[in-house]
């Protein structure tokens, strides 16, 4: 286990995670019981589920920011929380470093915790308001380093509340005693404290007033380089994306439509939902392309459409894109995309 | 159920404290009801000092005394102010050490109450799935039998197989045994549902991906974070424990009358409430009602200040 934990270097290519064919299906039909029903004068078992992610495949590389962003119910979070290991995916594997991480216990899974550190979306939530901040920030360097005295564990402590900004003299207060932004930069402690290289962060802006959401974003960026980490950002703020963002994975429906260099991403989007997403950010040009409407909703993730899951509402949507799923492709640009369109050279 | 204190804890631990003695000191009911509760109870803790004399010493026990009325009523006799009973116990003695034997089983039930109901309802709440359909169908069953029912039957078992001798001499942790396993799945429920609550706030997550084990997690996250329902309910669940006590005693189930209870001080004299001694029935009955009033008053009000609308930590 231990010898897993410190495997020799890497080559270069190898990426520091990877999730292949991630799937991850909740149960709408409650227990057993409720899942029996009468049909036509038989006893049938029927069970239906929401796919809140199905087949995402992902590549994050050292040092790097990848964005993932996508309307409300796409799947990001839960993108995130698989990789956590706080939800068990479905079907698909993630690899961290080469080592498949999804299939291992709490107990495993130790080691990566120190390396891998989460930060969550509402920092009004995610501080344990029975315990002083000393403690939350305390507690995860007592538990993966034992062997440290006390004092090294304070000198830590302190050491990351200067970094995200917090005196180190505030550490006997309580949470409530923060405002929001002063909260998710404890939170921010918390998640460097054990010295992670790897951060997931879900929406951690998004609670926050539009004047901190800078300041924290300023905040994950510096320790970005100080610290030499990679993030797996979560949003669906794209102005978030084009500031923060090494590269971008679109979202639709629970799987991955295009991924790209955020330069590359937002200059010349390729597949239809991405051109549409794009076309929505308010801009102050006058000289841009016509806003594209999208007719239709988004299907519910219940019942998902055959083949692509963004054939009902794409306007270059044919045949084989009702039956055939698409997976990703490389493209010229350095990106790849999931479209049958872009393959055939018809977008 | 003990709070975590560490030096820097007990800042907050004080300010809490403040918020609790500020609505006490409006609240004239809590206020008289803590006096009366601190007088009730320091007389029971104190009974070996306080009391005229020992009711377990049958040396002391003077049997021509018997049946004396209280100092008020003619024929009394000054040595005992409360009277006596029909064995010529003094009965002011025999209360003070019956409320010790109330309490000692009312506080004793609780403890195991929400022992056992703190750990199923924490682990059903948290693990979910399997377990927690597991151990709520226990306590639906649980609660299918009324706690007397359970405690006559095992009780007159008990009494049956080992004989009344052995069953006095046990009666006590076998009563706060009896009790404290009927009653646990009101404390499970309780915590349960705070569990729940509390399980998808996001610190929860945040303890699991820094890797704590689930115990840990149990313990020092979630179960801090559902003291204030578990306290309003300790506090009913006393008064309740005397009173299933009382009820067993009363039904010649609980305390024997060599060492009685409240409860069995009351049935003792409910024999002889047709001679025109009722004192020996009335006086413990009413110290009973009191004690278990002024518990109950201050669980209200407990619940009033921990109430999470009005004041949440």
């Amino acid at each position: 286990m231990s010898s897993t934990a410190t495997s020799p270097a890497p080559e270069q290519a190898q990426p520091l995670l990877s999730l292949r064919g991630l799937e991850k299906r909740f149960s709408l039909s409650g227990d057993f019981l409720e899942q029996l029903k009468f049909k036509g004068g038989k006893l049938v078992r029927e069970q239906e589920h929401v796919h809140a992610i199905n087949g995402v495949d992902l590549d994050i590389q050292r040092g790097e920011a990848l964005c993932v962003v996508g309307e409300s119910g796409c799947g990001k979070s839960t993108v995130a929380r698989t990789v956590m290991g706080l939800i068990t995916p479905t079907a698909g594997e993630i690899r961290y470093d080469g080592e498949r991480i999804d299939d291992r216990t709490t107990k495993e899974l130790l080691p990566y915790r120190r390396r891998m550190q989460m930060i969550f979306q509402n920092p009004y939530a995610s501080l344990n308001p029975r315990m002083t901040i000393q403690q939350t920030l305390e507690e995860p360097i007592r538990l993966h380093h034992p062997d440290w005295s006390p004092q090294r564990v304070k000198d830590q402590v302190a050491e990351v509340m200067t970094s995200v900004g917090i005196a180190p003299d505030w550490g006997a207060r309580y949470g409530h005693e923060f405002s929001g932004g002063q909260r998710q930069r404890i939170a921010i402690a918390r998640a460097l404290a054990v010295d992670p290289e790897f951060i997931v962060a879900d929406e951690p802006i998004s609670a926050l007033d539009v004047s901190i959401q800078a300041q924290v974003l300023n905040l994950l960026m510096e320790a970005q380089q100080q610290r030499n980490l990679t993030y797996l950002f979560i949003t669906h703020d794209l102005a978030v994306v084009e500031h923060f963002g090494t590269r971008v994975a679109v979202m639709y429906l629970g799987r991955v439509c295009e991924v790209a260099p955020t330069a590359t991403l937002f200059a010349t989007p390729r597949h239809p939902y991405t051109q549409a997403l794009m076309s929505a950010i308010p801009r102050l040009e006058d000289d841009r392309p016509q806003h594209i409407r999208l007719q239709g909703e988004v299907p519910t993730p219940v019942n998902l459409p055959s083949g692509c899951v963004f054939h009902g509402r794409c306007p270059h949507a044919n045949e084989r894109c009702r039956v055939e799923v698409p997976t990703l492709i490389a493209t010229d640009e350095g990106g790849q995309v999931a479209c049958h369109g872009v393959e055939e050279g018809r977008i | 159920m003990t709070t975590p204190t560490s030096p820097t804890a007990s800042r907050w631990e004080r300010l809490r404290d403040s918020y609790l003695l500020y609505s006490f000191k409006r609240d004239l009911i809590a206020q008289a009801s803590l006096l009366v509760f601190i007088v009730l109870v320091a007389g029971a803790v104190l009974a070996p000092w306080l009391a005229p004399m020992n009711p377990y010493d049958l040396a002391q026990i003077d049997i021509l005394a018997s049946e004396l009325p209280p100092f008020w009523v003619d024929g009394s006799d000054p040595a005992y102010v409360m009277g006596t009973d029909a064995q010529g116990r003094d009965l002011l003695s025999t209360i003070l050490y019956g409320a010790r034997v109330s309490l000692i089983i009312g506080f004793g039930a609780v403890a195991l109450q929400a022992a056992l109901g703190v750990c199923f309802g924490l682990l059903a709440g948290y693990l979910g799935g399997r377990v927690d359909a597991f151990l709520m169908r226990l306590a639906d069953i649980q609660l299918s039998f009324s706690t007397l029912m359970v405690a006559i039957v095992v009780g007159a078992l008990f009494k049956a197989i080992f004989g009344g001798a052995t069953f006095s001499a046990y009666a006590v942790p076998l009563l706060v045994l009896i009790i404290g396993l009927a009653e646990w799945p009101q404390y499970a429920r309780t915590v349960r549902a705070s569990v729940l609550a509390e399980k998808g706030k996001e610190y929860v997550d945040a303890a699991r991906v820094m890797g704590l084990s689930s115990r840990r997690i149990m313990f020092r996250h979630i179960l801090p974070n559902t003291l204030s329902p578990i306290f309003v309910i300790s506090t009913v669940q006393v008064a309740n424990a005397i009173i299933s006590e009382a009820a067993l005693s009363f039904l010649g189930l609980g305390m024997p009358e060599t060492q009685p209870s409240l409860g069995s001080l009351i049935k003792s004299g409910f024999d002889y409430i047709q001679s025109g001694s009722w004192w020996i029935t009335l006086i413990p009955g009413l110290v009973l009602v009191v004690l278990v009033l002024v518990i109950n008053l201050l669980g209200d009000w407990l619940r009033d200040v921990l109430n999470p609308r009005l004041y949440k930590g």
